[in-house]
């Protein structure tokens, strides 16, 4: 198969990706506004063509384990989900970066809390880059903007994972993954017959037993593995940091933003500038690990920092943290599955620069 | 260990009328004197020895007392969360359909956190085997009530006994998985005198036989005891459990798959 140019949903990008990154097996549950990503994998059936196992599990709790299962085999295996979902996967996962495993989770954001609503939000951000189950881990979160990030993220979530031994997560939105646009989908990968040394696959007489588990019972020896995964995490930190600036260098009013956010923001740093205000944009596309260090040397040179999400304020934390203030952080969110318009974000940014 | 005088002499190959599995590693087991547990392990690994599937079989531990049963088997292990090992076993076995995998559960962790993941994985009828250690309590955690803790039976969470009104009643889920269409060898056996010993050894090597058949679930019910739980001696305990547990959980075959020509595996 070639590089080819598709009309498609955002999460029907993701299932024909993971076709075409050579996944060897997806396992999933259905929940809106996803559904259309075990529906197009269960009739695009590649277990006839790459031999990739797609199988709707009975529960969010059974999928999250059968990648659990399948990621221990060494094995290019992913889930994805919704908010309600995921909350379910949360035990799974910590298991997962718990046994220091790669999978891909995909959680197609829909408004919270509990049941909440269908529509679009951002509201899982503080779950998905500070853990999200008990003890002390982290994904690999990245947040895609549009279809083509939704596809090529596919791809470069299995490559960290695998890279760093550790679950990584597409963080995107209801709207992501309901709204079509044009897409690059990449070459068939052919599925990988490298077996990693930790892999369970029935132990060889040429090598001692694997076994996958998170538990440790001396303190001891789980203090030196916790220790081994902050450096883990310190190292993506510094290598793995992606992040989009969008009219920054002369920029007074650093917009904030990713995902869906962002491509609202992005036309709003055009209004403003209409309007003579000097603003721009920064996007992060990794939210773990955070571009944190450009924020803050852009805040030697911004006046002020307005981080816009579709949450009560979960993003502008790290921020704050970021700007260690230097300069004024503000939030500006909508929530319960409401977009917010461009005209909104400068409304709100002259009102913070009068306020200010 | 302090030698006895005068064994050595009669330690040589003429005389090995019984030795320790290959597979059992040198780890000192941890659990309490009279346990099922260790005759199990025992078993299995001498099973998967003399199949000669060493090299192709995965186990997959549950959270409960044989957490640590990969400390005890010289075979790739994964450790589950509790009540999820047969999703994991699911997926291996999917993806790795030409290897054995099985699953070693107590009864908290498949009848109750695990009840989804054990009936639905039946009902797709994964070609994995299910070994599932019932002796009706908490063993882990200090002998709390189970889901197949007997009525009126006392336990730390039952301490008046188990009131079938309030606390429900003791769930048959092997009974239950049987009824399954997926399900190919469902049996309830013992490990507490040597033809139990025997009759569940044969029950796990006919297991491993029809999943290279791919035949289906196999499931094997041991009903076992908890000295240190039920607050009883080992030889208390096996009484009672006879006593008790067995009339509760009759011992032998639920289910036996239909013979095909050709495929029916080879017995002792």
């Amino acid at each position: 198969m070639e590089r080819e140019l598709r009309l498609m949903k955002g999460n029907e990008a993701v299932a024909e990706a993971a076709i075409r990154a050579g996944a060897d097996g997806y396992f999933g549950y259905p929940i809106t506004p996803q559904s259309e990503i075990i529906e197009y994998l269960m009739e695009a059936n590649p277990c006839v063509t790459t031999g990739m196992v797609v199988l709707q599990a009975e529960s969010e709790v059974a999928a999250i384990n059968m990648v659990y299962g399948g990621a221990g085999c060494g094995k290019k295996v992913m889930t994805t989900s919704s908010s309600p979902g995921i909350s379910l996967m949360q035990e799974g996962i910590t298991y997962i970066a718990g046994a220091e495993l790669p999978c891909l989770i995909v959680n197609v954001v829909r408004g919270g809390p509990g049941l909440g609503t269908i529509q679009p939000a951002q509201s899982d951000y503080f779950q998905a880059v500070k853990g999200g189950g008990h003890g002390d881990y982290h994904l690999i979160v990245l947040a895609p903007a549009s279809v083509q990030e939704m596809a090529d993220f596919v791809g470069l979530g299995f490559e960290l994972a695998f890279k760093y031994r550790n679950p990584a997560m597409i963080l995107s939105d209801g709207a992501i993954g309901q709204m079509m646009e044009k897409v690059w989908l990449s070459p068939q990968k052919e599925r990988s017959k490298k077996v990693p040394e930790w892999a369970t696959t029935g132990k060889p007489e040429n090598r001692k037993r694997n076994i996958i588990t998170s538990l440790e019972l001396d303190p001891d020896r789980q203090e030196a593995f916790n220790q081994k995964l902050v450096a883990k995490y310190n190292e993506i930190r510094e290598k793995e940091v992606r992040l989009e600036e969008y009219q920054c260098e002369d920029a007074e009013y650093l917009l904030v933003a990713y995902g869906t956010s962002a491509r609202v923001c992005q036309k709003a740093v055009q209004l403003a500038r209409e309007q003579g205000i000097k603003a721009g944009l920064l996007r992060p596309i990794t939210l773990f690990p955070f571009p944190s260090k450009r924020i803050l040397e852009l805040s030697d040179r911004i006046k002020m920092a307005l981080a816009v999400e579709m949450s009560a304020g979960q993003m502008v934390e790290d921020v704050m943290l970021a700007v260690n203030g230097k300069v004024p952080v503000y939030h500006y969110g909508r929530m319960g599955g409401i977009v917010p318009t461009p005209d909104e974000v400068v409304e709100n940014l002259k009102e913070r620069i009068i306020g200010g | 260990m302090k030698e006895v005088t005068g064994t050595k002499e009669y330690i040589k190959p003429e005389n090995l009328v019984y030795r320790k599995s290959s597979l059992l590693t040198d780890d000192i087991m941890h659990y309490c004197p009279g346990c099922g547990h260790s005759t199990t392990h025992r078993i299995l690994a001498e099973v998967i020895e003399e199949e000669g599937i060493v090299h192709d079989v995965i186990g997959i531990s549950p959270v409960g007392c044989s957490v640590f049963i990969y400390n005890y088997i010289d075979i790739d292990w994964q450790e589950a969360a509790h009540g999820r090992a047969p999703a994991l076993a699911t997926a291996i076995k999917r993806l790795l359909p030409d290897k054995y995998v099985f699953t070693y559960q107590g009864d908290g962790d498949l009848a109750a956190i695990g009840t989804a993941e054990t009936i639905h994985s039946c009902n797709r009828g994964e070609n994995i085997l299910i070994i599932f250690i019932n002796n009706g309590i908490y063993g882990m955690t200090g002998g709390q009530m189970a889901p197949t803790t007997l009525p009126g039976m006392k336990s730390s969470t039952s301490p008046y006994g188990r009131d079938v009104s309030t606390m429900g009643n003791p769930l048959k889920i092997t009974d239950i998985v049987a009824t399954l269409p997926g399900t190919c060898y469902v049996t309830r056996q013992s490990v507490h005198s040597p033809v139990n010993v025997r009759r569940t050894k044969k029950a796990i090597r006919k297991a491993f036989q029809y999943q290279k058949l791919n035949r289906g679930t196999c499931f094997i019910e041991i009903v076992s005891n908890c000295p240190s739980g039920w607050k009883m001696t080992p030889v208390q305990a096996n009484k009672w459990m006879e006593e008790n547990m067995f009339p509760y959980y009759p011992l032998g075959d639920l289910k036996v798959p239909e013979e095909k020509q050709g495929d029916q595996p080879k017995t002792e």
